[in-house]
């Protein structure tokens, strides 16, 4: 079901935590919110499911208007960050809970349990109360609980978050699998990009309680908007070096580099102080602008070293290259980078 | 071994300290079966006539097992009147945006720091308007209100350990904010409600002042008050009828320690299980 925040604001007394943010989220799509610790994230989803009352705007799925209806009545599935559990009852007891609450028939609930588990793997695991499943079980009984009355919409607060990396490779892949074979509308809160690149049809970055981009990931990464969203995502993250605009060159400041500009760019007026990000895959043997620089770190990551070269203005780029032998500590280099992927980006952050 | 031997001069050392908490309580019990003869405190022959008081009412006292019955009226009544008011108290207080709540908080505190006694007067005046003196419903309602704050306060502290994301499951799962309570909740606490349970009703059973004073005399007496009658009463005064009864009203208490302590214990030590 689609949803829809239209101009939605939230405040606690004064503290102003969301302004007039409009936000669609399409019909079968999963979209990850992603933005730093306190950004707003959870406020907004909680805002749909109706934990919180908007304090302006009004939130829609599909044509109705939920704004003022209660929780219980917008018929939204939650998955929370701690799973919350009823620690009281088994597995079978907790994913029949919201169907028990409607009165369904006793059979009618086995049924759509043993569904349920079957569609979330823990068939095996009915009669376990909480405390004796591992992590990543819990998390699967959470969603579970959360899909088996039909939502209109899923909401997963940071679902990923309690598990360790093993696990959470496994979930991320499990999450997007079920939330594809049920077809339901999701928003997935978390602030972790690779999360949000591999599980979501679109990414909303959401910094301060704005929205600063909404796209498909492939689209965002090769695309940002503003040197926050370019620092958001990619990993190892882009590096920023401060240029100027001369002779329809930019010229890195205090050093002897020259880059062009790119072909999707307006070229700025000369004296135009810019910010220029480079991704550490386009900084190598390979390009059609030249970089020198002395290599200040490598970090071994098995298949890949990224190397920080330092510029003669002190400024650190990275590069991310093939395991080389030939380069070592304090080597003095001459990379390339490839001009049509670089960004240039004003003085305050936005793309030119 | 070595373990051993390092212990039992610990264990010898509380032997010798308690032993005369053990004696006393030993001699209590045996003084209440046997005679000795004048001055001394050997015992010469059986007897269960100090006992006599289960089977043969003396003339002028009420029935032991009516006094008893009382007394357990008063102590469930009073027990499940604070439980009852506390588990729904201590939510509120713990969970719901409340208007005045730190107003309430404060004044439940300071209602428990304010000793009963101090207003037992203004209590009898209050009962005895409304036609409550001398019942037992006006001493259990007394004695629970008496009791709530503090019941009130450990249940706000038992919520408070409850983690806010099972309600909002709960609300999200389309309960009402009632059955969230009723079914999520609530079996999250039982453990404290049961030893608030077990404390109220400790507290009632071994209740003196207000009984003796706002339900004092015959077919509603309790068996703290029975057994002060006992030593009030100058013209037949009966050490060894004193000693049984007295044994008899701590019979209970016992029973019900021995029977709870391991689930007592878990509740402070490990928190609630299964
Ligand atoms: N109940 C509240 N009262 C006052 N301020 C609040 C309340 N809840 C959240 N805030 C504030 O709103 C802002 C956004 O909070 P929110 O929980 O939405 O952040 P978030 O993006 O989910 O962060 P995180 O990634 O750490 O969970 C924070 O600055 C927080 O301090
Ligand atoms: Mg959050």
């Amino acid at each position: 079901m689609r949803i829809l925040l239209d101009k939605f604001s939230k405040s606690f007394g004064a503290v102003k935590v969301i302004e007039d943010m409009t936000l669609e989220i399409k019909d079968g799509e999963m979209l990850a919110l992603l933005g730093p610790s306190g950004c707003g994230k959870s406020t907004t989803l909680f805002a749909i499911c109706g934990i919180h009352k908007v304090t302006g705007g009004r939130i829609y799925f599909g044509d109705r208007d939920m704004t003022d209806l209660p929780s219980q009545e917008r018929n939204v599935g939650v998955v929370f960050q701690s799973y919350a559990l009823y620690p009281h009852m088994n597995v079978a007891e907790n994913i029949a809970f919201p169907l028990r609450i409607r009165n369904l028939p006793g059979a009618e609930i086995k049924r759509l349990v043993d569904e349920m588990a079957d569609l979330v793997h823990i068939g095996n695991l009915l009669d376990r109360r909480p405390a004796e499943l591992s992590g990543g079980q819990q998390q699967r009984v959470a969603l579970a609980r959360a899909l088996v009355r039909r939502p209109n919409v899923l909401l997963l607060d940071e679902p990923l978050a309690n598990l360790d990396a093993k696990l959470r490779l496994e979930m991320r892949s499990e999450i997007r699998r079920i939330q594809l074979e049920t077809g339901i509308t999701a928003i997935l809160v978390t602030h972790d990009q690779v999360e949000a690149m591999s599980m979501c049809d679109r990414i909303a970055i959401m910094n301060a309680g704005q929205i600063i981009q909404i796209a498909t990931p492939k689209e965002m990464y090769r695309n940002p908007r503003t040197t926050f969203v370019a620092g958001f995502l990619g990993n190892p993250p882009i590096a920023f070096v401060e240029a100027e605009a001369r002779d329809g060159m930019l010229a890195v400041k205090n050093a002897d580099i020259r880059l062009p500009v790119p072909p999707d760019a307006v070229t700025p007026p000369d004296g135009t102080p810019v910010i220029i990000g480079i991704r550490p895959e386009n900084l190598g043997p390979e390009g059609d602008a030249i970089i020198r620089g002395r290599v200040s770190f490598i970090e071994t990551q098995g298949r890949e070293n990224l190397y920080d070269i330092k510029l003669e203005n002190g400024s650190v780029l990275r590069s991310i290259q093939r395991v080389r032998d030939d380069i070592s500590l304090d080597d003095e280099v001459e990379w390339r980078v490839r001009s049509d992927r670089l960004f240039v980006f004003a003085e305050n952050g936005e793309r030119l | 071994m070595t373990g051993h031997l390092k212990t039992w001069p610990i264990i010898l050392a509380l032997s010798i300290l308690s032993a005369p908490l053990v004696l006393m309580y030993a001699y209590l019990f045996i003084d209440t079966v046997t005679n000795s003869p004048p001055g001394s405190f050997i015992p010469n022959e059986f007897t269960l006539e100090h006992w006599a008081f289960l089977w043969h009412t003396p003339p002028g006292r009420p029935s032991i097992w009516r006094v008893t019955f009382n007394s357990l009226l008063f102590a469930a009544s009073t027990s499940l009147l604070v439980i009852v008011v506390s588990s729904m108290a201590g939510y509120v207080l713990s969970r719901l945006n409340v208007p005045a709540r730190g107003f309430f908080l404060a004044g439940v505190m300071v209602l428990h720091a304010f000793p009963a006694i101090t207003l037992i007067v203004a209590i009898f005046l209050v009962l005895q308007m409304i036609g409550l003196y001398n019942t037992l419903i006006g001493v259990i309602l007394v004695k629970a209100a008496i009791d709530m704050p503090l019941g009130i306060w450990l249940m706000k502290g038992f919520y408070d350990t409850v983690p806010w994301e099972i309600e909002m499951a709960g609300i999200q799962d389309g309960a009402s904010r009632f059955t969230v309570w009723r079914k999520l909740v609530l079996p999250q606490v039982k453990p404290g409600i049961f030893a608030l349970w077990l404390f109220a009703f400790l507290l009632g059973w071994s209740e003196f002042i207000l009984p003796q004073v706002l339900a004092p005399s015959g077919d509603v007496q309790v068996l703290s008050v029975y057994l002060a009658s006992l030593i009030a009463d100058d013209n037949n005064f009966d050490m060894a009828l004193f000693k049984s009864v007295g044994l008899f009203y701590i019979a209970p208490v016992l029973i019900l320690f021995f029977v709870f302590q391991n689930y007592l214990m878990n509740i402070y030590g490990g928190g609630s299980k299964g």
